[in-house]
């Protein structure tokens, strides 16, 4: 099968009337599904234009999956908008993306039309009441379609600030799903509850997975993970028995202690991604729920969500690190050092991908896609592209992949390399912080840590460290703060900290 | 209530806390700010705020709030 629609529909001709999506307002089953997807392709479709972006600005409710394959129906792309995102940064993303219109719902019209003020705009409840399901073009724009034709666009922050939009096929995301599907043993009977936003990689995880399988699949609103209790609460009353969530969502339900409070007897399956997974918490949860599979996800955008991922199947102390693992099935990972050569046992270097999961590249910049989509360089017989991921990995005693630090946080400090990542890791296993970032003053030689959590002494917090890294590593300036900064996608901000740094 | 109003507003300086009495329903704050006025509130009051109490209703305003310090020091 060539267009992930194929799958949809053989997934509602199989199951028909079961549910499919739900949220707060609304849930539909397959068929609905597929009926009113059908009406939005028809309703903005067009056989002679095909192939190009479209803008979708709905949150992340049933309307908006609706308006995602109402779009393929139509034999386009499309880019989920953050709602709440800046209107400058909206700009910067539609400005590369050049989208033929945008699409709404009632809620957000007001909005979109200050930020898409020469675009045409569809509303998702006009083409739900108006339109007429045109099979007889759907068929023909379906004709015209191949599986290497973008299915979405998905922007990223760029180290720059300007966001890359990375291209993904539809033949990445069936490959990327079927390996989830086959991996996960997901199925009718899987339910997930579902945190992540549909402008963020890991989405494509749950939600075409569910596609693939016939699962069903709840949105959890978004003010439950501000309270635990209440989150747990709602994985019962729904019956959800898989999630895959930021490793965040995951600490606040741990720190606060919510699993003393509310059991979990249907979860099965807790998956993470998006950063690291403190073992700290990790452990709290395996303690309460030790029949359940846990599993560390890594990948970047770039290779659809994930590329390889570790099975938790043994016991790791609080300052331990959780490996990466190996490569997906259907993807391949080579470590690649800086002269262009294999990485032997043991040693580090950069992560590359190669396989079906990579993107196409980075819509509308071809420089930055050069960057990073290059010739296989091990490979000197045929054209084959890899993807550098800019992460420094190396395989451990057990053959797994170790994660050691992103390549701009390997430093040069004293004379020995570094891994800021390794000082962080260190740090968060210690009692009373709650989370930690390390930084490089590259100017003046420092390494910075700062961190949230219970105010400590910096000689008790530095003999801390010391008991796990070498004195090397140590930090030479601590800085407390109240709260630390995140960004758009739920990760540490570090320019944030940067700048954070040049106030002291 | 004044100790209160001190430590939300060195977390969130952007924020009315003295006018805005939806604070979650109109999502002024986060997962990562309840977490951090938590602790925050924690240590200044020397008190411990348990996963059972951190529910919307009590964290909608600066009046929730310290209804819910009250109710556990009276405790």
């Amino acid at each position: 099968m060539k267009n992930i629609l194929e799958y949809l529909e053989k997934t509602a001709e199989k199951y028909k009337d079961k549910l499919a999506f739900a949220d707060t307002n609304r849930e539909v089953s397959y068929s609905e599904l597929v009926n009113n997807s059908k009406k939005i392709g028809s309703y903005i479709g067009n056989e002679t234009i095909i192939n190009r972006p479209i803008a979708i600005f709905i949150d992340k409710t049933v309307n908006c999956l609706e308006a995602m394959f109402g779009t393929l129906y139509s034999g386009n792309f499309y880019t989920i908008i953050d709602t709440k995102s800046p209107k400058e940064r909206i700009n910067l993303i539609l400005n590369t993306l050049e989208p033929i219109f945008i699409i709404t719902d009632t809620r957000n019209l007001e909005k979109a039309k200050e930020i898409g003020i020469d675009k045409k705009i569809y509303v998702y409840e006009e083409m739900i009441e108006k339109s007429i399901i045109d099979n007889n073009k759907l068929e023909k724009i379906r004709n015209k379609m191949i599986d290497t034709n973008p299915m979405y666009i998905l922007f990223t922050s760029g180290s720059t600030g300007t966001p890359k939009g990375t291209v993904i096929s539809h033949k990445a995301v069936i490959s990327y799903a079927s390996w989830v599907v086959g991996t996960f043993d997901i199925n009718s009977n899987t339910i997930w509850g579902s945190q992540t936003p549909f402008y963020f990689s890991m989405s494509i995880t749950d939600v075409f997975s569910t596609i693939l399988s016939g699962a069903t699949f709840y949105i959890i609103p978004k003010m439950y993970f501000s309270f635990p209790v209440k989150l747990l609460e709602f994985i019962n009353e729904k019956k959800i028995n898989s999630i895959y969530w930021v490793p965040s969502a995951l600490c606040i339900v741990a720190n606060f202690k919510a699993l003393d409070e509310v059991e979990l007897p249907t979860l099965k399956k807790v998956l993470f991604a998006g950063e690291v997974m403190p073992v700290k918490q990790l452990n709290m949860w395996i303690n309460k729920l030790p029949n359940t599979m846990f599993a560390n996800l890594f990948g970047p955008t770039e290779t659809t969500d994930i590329c390889t991922y570790y099975i938790v199947d043994r016991k790791f102390k609080n300052d331990e690190s959780l490996p990466i693992g190996k490569s997906c099935n259907n993807c391949d990972v080579l470590i690649v050092k800086d002269d262009g050569t294999e990485a032997g046992n043991g040693e580090s270097g950069e992560l590359c991908v190669r396989g079906s999961f990579l993107a196409n590249g980075y819509y509308n910049n071809p420089e930055k896609t050069k960057s990073v989509f290059v010739q296989n360089p091990i490979n000197k017989c045929y054209p084959e592209t890899i993807y550098k991921t800019g992460d420094i990995v190396k395989y451990n005693e057990y053959n797994e992949l170790i994660y050691l630090s992103r390549k701009d946080f390997q430093i040069k400090h004293m004379g020995y390399r570094i891994e800021l990542g390794e000082i962080e890791n260190a740090t968060n296993g210690i009692d009373g912080i709650i989370i930690c970032a390390c930084i490089y003053d590259t100017e003046n030689s420092k390494i910075i840590l700062f961190y949230q959590g219970e105010e400590l002494t910096e000689e008790n917090l530095l003999s801390a460290v010391k008991e796990k890294v070498p004195t090397y590593m140590c930090p030479n300036k601590i800085i407390k703060l109240p709260k630390m900064p995140y960004n758009a996608n739920g990760k540490i901000d570090r320019v944030k900290l940067k700048n954070i740094l040049k106030g002291e | 209530m004044e100790e209160l109003l001190e430590i939300l507003k060195e977390i969130k300086p952007d924020v009315n806390f003295e006018n805005n009495k939806n604070l979650i329903d109109d999502d002024i704050l986060d997962s990562f700010d309840i977490v951090t006025i938590v602790a925050a509130i924690d240590k200044e009051f020397d008190i411990q705020i348990t996963a059972k109490d951190i529910l919307p209703e009590n964290f909608n305003s600066v009046e929730a709030i310290y209804n819910l310090i009250q109710k556990i020091e009276e405790e």
